[in-house]
């Protein structure tokens, strides 16, 4: 059976784990490490081989080295695959390793078939599609929370890979990596809560509120653009058509008026609530429970409720 | 500096979108057809950059012949001059093959900084600063929320999930920039036109050395086999807060076990 690579490309995440579940319906599943990782899950999802490219080559540069070390992979292995995560960086590296090896790619796909036909929501999540790379083998980024991650132990052999990357692949310099998050909150597309504010939160501190009920409900924390262009809450959390897309089982909307580029962020959430004090606001359109009323007053009660209840 | 911007027209994202039904490309007439957002604040970005450093702002844009408008639009906003790669073969590229013709064209233009917006809103697909890069063998500084120009030397900070990083490169580089990396201008008066009399040149794949048959549905290296629209949301279970809203809501969260 052909191996599927599987790109890790900062560290083990859920959708790793994601990645590996969809790989084993593709072929004999091969995990490709980039830099230091803890790799202990990958064997445990199915990783019958463990690639690790580590060393300043790796780390000292942008996306390019992995690009280059992923082309050779490919060359030698002749996998079945290769999937990457959706994020920024996952399908940077599958824009350049598809060039490289002048292949097709296919990105933000929720399912991938055992014949490498992917299925992709687009335009934001209002349509979905299927299609397939017609020229090499599919090159496949999978969107956090496309699937349920399950184990299947497999022997996980580790295989140091020699990294041998050009002066071409190191022409853009990472001197610096700055960590801004805050707290142990759970990365926006992988968590299976979001707890968004939009305008209606009104200002930076009140966002406090925001986090509290993402807190008590295990969730990350998002914010409609309208909150981000007022300078409440960072770009990185961001929902909607210039932010990220997240899909989680709960989605919570606290004074976000649920704008159509709100909506193409976060429309195939399970369940979607919504607190807004304007009956009229469109995200009741698409909210399975909606509570029209003073967030201030609600979520406060919200918030004590959770407590008493836990 | 000689800047070129990259430009896209692309359908509306503040309203209903659609695949064509006949072969799966983006459907075009029946949208309204706009300035990709995202490359608003990539032209403003260059434009800053030619008010401190000096030098001229070239807006490049594959698309068909009404994506004229987009470019009218961008060089209201004070680019100098603009190039359309226009050619009914180029009907259906997928991000590879235009990745190939947009080289091309980059390849005519000796571009020391070439600048895009992170993402379009139509494919949302954000590979082709780092395809362009691969190809022309130049940096690719991508996700900038800031950027810094020092002589040949760029600084931007790429924004990420945990913070952001540093990254630097010299030119020639690619920089692709997020929304939060300025304000764009809006196109004055006298912007919108003098855009009118600023040249324009069409390039064809001929002009570019490119084959016919390596672009558009017969070079493209994917296919789209079916579309469908998703189900519509429907409005569940509203209620209005009476002084136990907070209570209600976390009772439907306990029904739905999330609590």
């Amino acid at each position: 059976m052909a191996e599927v690579l599987v790109v890790v490309e900062a560290g083990v995440k859920k959708v790793t784990l994601e990645m590996l579940t969809i790989a084993r319906g593709l072929g004999s599943v091969s995990a490709v490490v980039f830099g230091e990782a803890d790799s202990a899950k990958l064997p445990e999802y199915g990783a019958e081989k463990v690639y690790v490219a580590s060393g300043d080559d790796i780390d000292g540069y942008l996306v390019a080295p992995k690009a280059a070390v992923l082309a050779s992979l490919v060359r030698e292995k002749q996998p079945a695959a290769v999937l990457l995560a959706s994020t920024q960086e996952g399908k940077e590296i599958a824009g350049r390793l598809a060039v490289k090896l002048d292949n097709g790619l296919l990105t933000d796909a929720i399912a991938v078939d055992a014949d490498g036909t992917a299925t992709q929501a687009i335009f934001a999540g209002s349509a979905t599609v299927t299609a397939k790379v017609t020229r090499g083998l599919p090159i496949v980024t999978i969107r956090p929370n496309s699937v349920t991650p399950s184990s299947a132990p497999a022997s996980g052999t580790v295989e140091q890979l020699t990294v041998a990357v050009s002066d071409a692949d190191k022409l853009t310099k990472v001197v610096e990596r700055v960590a801004e998050k805050k707290g142990s909150r759970p990365e926006l597309t992988e968590a299976s809560v979001v707890v968004s504010g939009g305008r209606g939160v009104a200002s930076a501190d009140n966002f406090k509120l925001v986090e509290e009920l993402a807190d008590l409900l295990g969730g990350a924390v998002g914010a409609s653009r309208a909150a981000v262009d007022s300078g409440f809450y960072p770009h990185q959390f961001q929902v909607g058509q210039t932010g990220k897309t997240v899909s989680p089982q709960l989605y919570v909307a606290l004074g976000i008026s649920g704008a159509i580029q709100h909506r193409a962020g976060m429309q195939t959430s399970k369940t979607i609530v919504a607190v807004n004090k304007d009956p009229e606001a469109p995200i009741f359109e698409l909210a399975d429970y909606g509570v029209v009323g003073d967030l201030f007053k609600v979520v406060p009660q919200a918030a004590d409720e959770i407590r008493k209840r836990k | 500096m000689n800047i070129v911007v990259l430009v896209k027209q692309v359908p509306d994202s503040g309203a209903a979108r659609a695949l064509d039904a006949s072969d799966y490309t983006v459907e075009r007439a029946s949208a309204n057809n706009v300035i990709n957002e995202m490359d608003e604040y990539a032209i403003e970005e260059a434009l800053k950059i030619k008010e401190e450093h000096g030098g001229e702002v070239t807006i490049l844009t594959m698309g068909p012949a009404s994506a004229t408008e987009a470019i009218r639009k961008a060089l209201s906003m004070g680019p100098d001059k603009a190039v359309h790669v226009q050619d009914d073969a180029l009907h259906g590229s997928c991000a590879v093959t235009t990745s190939k013709v947009l080289a091309a064209a980059l390849g005519t233009l000796d571009a020391d900084l070439v600048l895009c917006g992170s993402e379009s809103t139509d494919g949302r697909v954000q590979v082709m600063p780092h395809m362009l890069a691969e190809r022309l063998g130049i940096a690719a500084l991508t996700g900038a929320r800031k950027l810094t120009v020092d002589g040949a030397q760029l600084t931007a900070e790429r924004q990420t999930d945990e913070g952001y990083e540093v990254v630097t490169a010299a030119t020639p580089a690619i920089v692709s920039v997020w929304d939060t990396i300025n304000e764009p201008r809006y196109p004055s008066f006298k912007g919108i036109m003098a855009a009118k009399k600023k040249p324009v040149q069409t390039l064809a794949l001929a002009d570019l050395g490119v084959a016919a048959g390596e672009v558009g549905a017969a070079g493209s290296t994917s296919q789209v086999l079916e579309f469908a629209p998703r189900p519509e949301r429907t409005a569940g279970q509203k209620v209005t807060d009476e002084g136990d809203g907070g209570t209600q809501l976390v009772a439907y969260l306990a029904t739905e076990k999330f609590v």
